[in-house]
C-alpha cells in the first residue's frame, strides 16, 4: 500500500514543505527538500522521529547562574522528558566551555549532554 | 580616550559580523559598543538549535552560534566596550557613550555602523481590556527569566501572538514543566516560521487559534484568567465565541520594532514600513558614512542572513573610510508593490553597486502558488515560483550588476508578487 504524507521540515528555518511516500510502513522516498538534510529528516520523522533537545542547568559560582545546554545528537521524540527529568538537578562548577559534558549517555541513548555556552568564573 | 574610525553600535550578532567584515578589509581602529555586560546580544538567551545552517554548514544553538563570531572579534583584537550606553550619534559621527569606568566620552568617528537591533512590542502598544496584574510579560522576557536567569514565570500560560519567540517559549515553558494552554493570533495566519509550528506546538499538542485575540485578563494581583475571543474580518471579537482559559501567566508575542531612537537623533531617515533606515546597495543610510545592518533595519527571522547582511554593511563601511565616497552617477529606486511591503536596499546605485545585490522583502499577506517578479520599467526580467509567501517569511531577490548596467536608461526596479 502506497501513502503519502505531508510534513514541513524542521533542520532550518527555510522549512521546506516535504512529501513522503510510504509503502507497506517504509519511507521509500522524499520529495520537496532541498538539502540532504531534508531527506533524512522526512524518511526518520515517519518512522522514528527524532530531536535535538536544548534546555540549561545551574552554574555554581559562575558569572552566570545558568549555563544552556543541548543533546549532541538528535534523540527518539519519545525521551525528550526523561531527558529533561535526568539533567534537572545537575549543578556544573564553572568555569564551564562550549562542548564540555554535563551529562554522558543521558537515558542510555547513546547520546551526551553538552554545555553550549561559555561561562567564565565569578569575579 | 583612544579615538576610533569606525564605531559600531551594538555588539549582537550584526555588530559582530561588521566589526569583522571591517577588519578583514583593511580598517585597523574599530570599537564595538555593547550595552549588556558580554557580547552575543539576543542569541545569549536563544537556547534552542537551528542556527548557523546556512553560514558553518551546521546546526547551532544561539550562544553557540554567537561564540563563533566572538572569537572572531578575539583572534582579530578588534576593541569593544561592554556595559556601555551610546547616548548620542550626530550627523558628523561624534558618538556619544558612557559607562561606569570612563564616564561620558565622545568618538570622533569617520564611519558609523548602526547595529542596535530590535526590541518587542510591549503590552501598552496593545488594546487589552483588563487589570494589570502580575504575570504578563514578553515573550523575550519569559525567554531570559527561563534561560538565564533560571527563574520560572509561571505554570499555567496562555500565549497570545504566534511569533518565533512565543512559538519557541510555548515550547521551552513546557520542557520546564509549564502546562501551555493556547496560543492565540489575531491575524488569520501566523507570524512565526513554519518549523517552529511544527516542532514547538505541534509536537507537544498545544493548539493555536488563529483569528483569536486576548479580551479580558482576570487578577488584581496576578493573573488569574485570560479570555480569548474568535475576530472578524475587521479584528473586532465576535460577541459569543469567547473562551476562558484560567492561567497564571500571559506571554505576548506580537512583534518585533526595529531600535531607532539613534538613528533618528542623528539625522537617519527612517521608512515607515519597516521602521529602520532607508538605505542604498551598500546599506548606507541618508547620512553619508552611516550605515545600518541587522534587525534595527529589519526584522529578520533568520540570523544567517543578519550575519551576511551585516558583513557587507562591515565591507561598505571599511571602503568608504579607506576611500571616500563618490557621487553616484544615478540612482535607481525600488518599488515595491503588489503584495511586496518594502525592500531593503531601497535604492541601487547601478555604476557603484557590488557585481550582486541581494534585496530583501517581506510581503503583507499569505499569497498562495504565486511568483516575485522583478521588472526593469516595464519588462519583466525575472520571475521566481513559490508554493506560498508568507509575512513571516523574509523573501529575496538577487540583483546583478551587468544586469543594471546595460540598461543605461533605466529609472525604476519594481518587484511584486503575481499569480503563478
Amino acid at each position: 500500500m502506497t501513502e503519502e504524507r505531508h510534513l514541513t521540515c524542521i533542520n532550518c528555518p527555510m522549512g521546506c514543505p516535504l512529501t513522503v511516500t510510504i509503502e507497506d510502513g517504509k519511507a521509500v522516498s522524499v520529495t520537496g527538500n532541498t538539502c540532504k538534510r531534508g531527506e533524512n529528516y522526512g524518511m526518520k520523522e515517519v518512522t522514528n522521529p527524532t530531536r535535538i533537545v536544548t534546555s540549561s542547568v545551574r552554574v555554581k559560582g559562575g558569572e552566570l547562574r545558568m549555563v544552556s545546554c543541548k543533546t549532541k545528537e538528535d534523540i527518539p521524540k519519545g525521551k525528550i522528558f526523561d531527558i529533561l527529568k535526568a539533567i534537572e538537578d545537575i549543578e556544573l562548577q564553572a568555569p564551564v566551555k562550549i562542548g564540555d559534558v554535563v551529562l554522558a549517555n543521558v537515558c542510555d541513548t547513546g547520546v551526551d549532554v553538552i554545555a553550549t555556552k561559555n561561562v567564565g568564573v565569578k569575579a | 580616550m583612544k579615538n576610533y574610525d569606525l564605531v559600531i553600535v551594538g555588539g549582537g550578532p550584526a555588530g559582530l559580523a561588521a566589526a569583522v567584515a571591517a577588519r578583514d578589509n583593511g580598517i585597523q581602529d574599530i570599537l564595538i559598543i555593547e550595552r549588556d555586560d558580554r557580547l552575543g546580544g539576543i542569541l545569549n538567551q536563544c537556547i534552542h538549535n537551528g542556527f548557523g545552517l546556512h553560514t558553518f554548514k551546521e546546526e547551532l544553538t544561539g550562544p553557540e552560534y554567537a561564540q563563533r563570531f566572538i572569537d572572531q572579534v578575539i583572534e582579530r583584537k578588534i576593541d569593544y566596550k561592554l556595559n556601555t550606553m551610546v547616548m548620542d550619534i550626530n550627523p558628523d559621527k561624534q558618538v556619544t557613550a558612557m559607562n561606569r569606568e570612563d564616564g561620558m566620552f565622545v568618538i570622533d568617528a569617520k564611519a558609523v555602523i548602526l547595529a542596535m537591533g530590535c526590541r518587542e512590542r510591549p503590552r501598552g502598544a496593545l488594546n487589552i481590556p483588563g487589570y494589570r496584574p502580575a504575570g504578563i510579560y514578553s515573550a523575550g522576557t519569559a525567554q531570559r527569566l527561563v534561560n538565564i536567569e533560571g527563574y520560572m514565570p509561571g505554570k499555567k500560560v496562555v500565549i497570545l501572538g504566534s511569533g518565533d519567540i512565543g512559538l519557541i517559549m510555548a515550547r521551552r515553558m513546557t520542557l520546564e514543566g509549564a502546562e501551555v494552554k493556547v496560543v492565540a493570533e489575531i491575524m488569520p495566519y501566523s507570524g512565526g516560521l513554519k518549523r517552529n509550528i511544527v516542532q514547538c506546538l505541534d509536537d507537544y499538542g498545544i493548539p493555536l487559534k488563529l483569528s483569536h485575540t486576548v479580551v479580558d485578563i482576570e487578577g488584581k494581583e496576578r493573573v488569574e484568567a485570560v479570555t480569548i475571543a474568535e475576530v472578524d474580518d475587521h479584528m473586532k471579537p465576535i460577541p459569543g465565541t469567547e473562551e476562558r482559559y484560567e492561567c497564571d501567566t500571559l506571554l505576548l508575542s506580537v512583534g518585533l520594532l526595529p531600535e531607532n531612537e539613534l538613528s533618528r537623533q542623528s539625522g537617519v531617515e527612517l521608512s515607515p514600513v519597516h521602521r529602520g533606515p532607508i538605505v542604498n546597495d551598500s546599506l548606507e543610510t541618508n547620512v553619508e558614512g552611516i550605515f545600518a545592518c541587522g534587525n534595527v533595519l529589519h526584522v529578520h527571522d533568520l540570523v544567517d542572513f543578519v550575519s551576511q547582511e551585516a558583513a557587507q554593511a562591515g565591507k561598505n563601511a571599511a571602503n568608504f573610510i579607506l576611500h571616500g565616497e563618490k557621487k553616484a552617477e544615478r540612482i535607481v529606486k525600488i518599488n515595491p508593490t503588489g503584495g511586496v511591503r518594502y525592500t531593503v536596499p531601497a535604492f541601487i546605485r547601478p555604476e557603484e553597486m557590488d557585481e550582486t545585490v541581494t534585496v530583501r522583502f517581506r510581503v503583507g499577506a499569505v499569497y498562495k502558488n504565486s511568483a516575485v517578479a522583478t521588472y526593469f520599467d516595464d519588462e519583466c526580467v525575472a520571475r521566481r515560483k513559490k508554493q506560498v509567501f508568507a509575512p513571516g517569511e523574509m523573501e529575496q531577490v538577487i540583483l546583478k550588476k551587468s544586469d543594471l548596467l546595460a540598461q543605461k536608461d533605466l529609472k525604476e526596479i519594481t518587484i511584486r508578487i503575481e499569480e503563478a
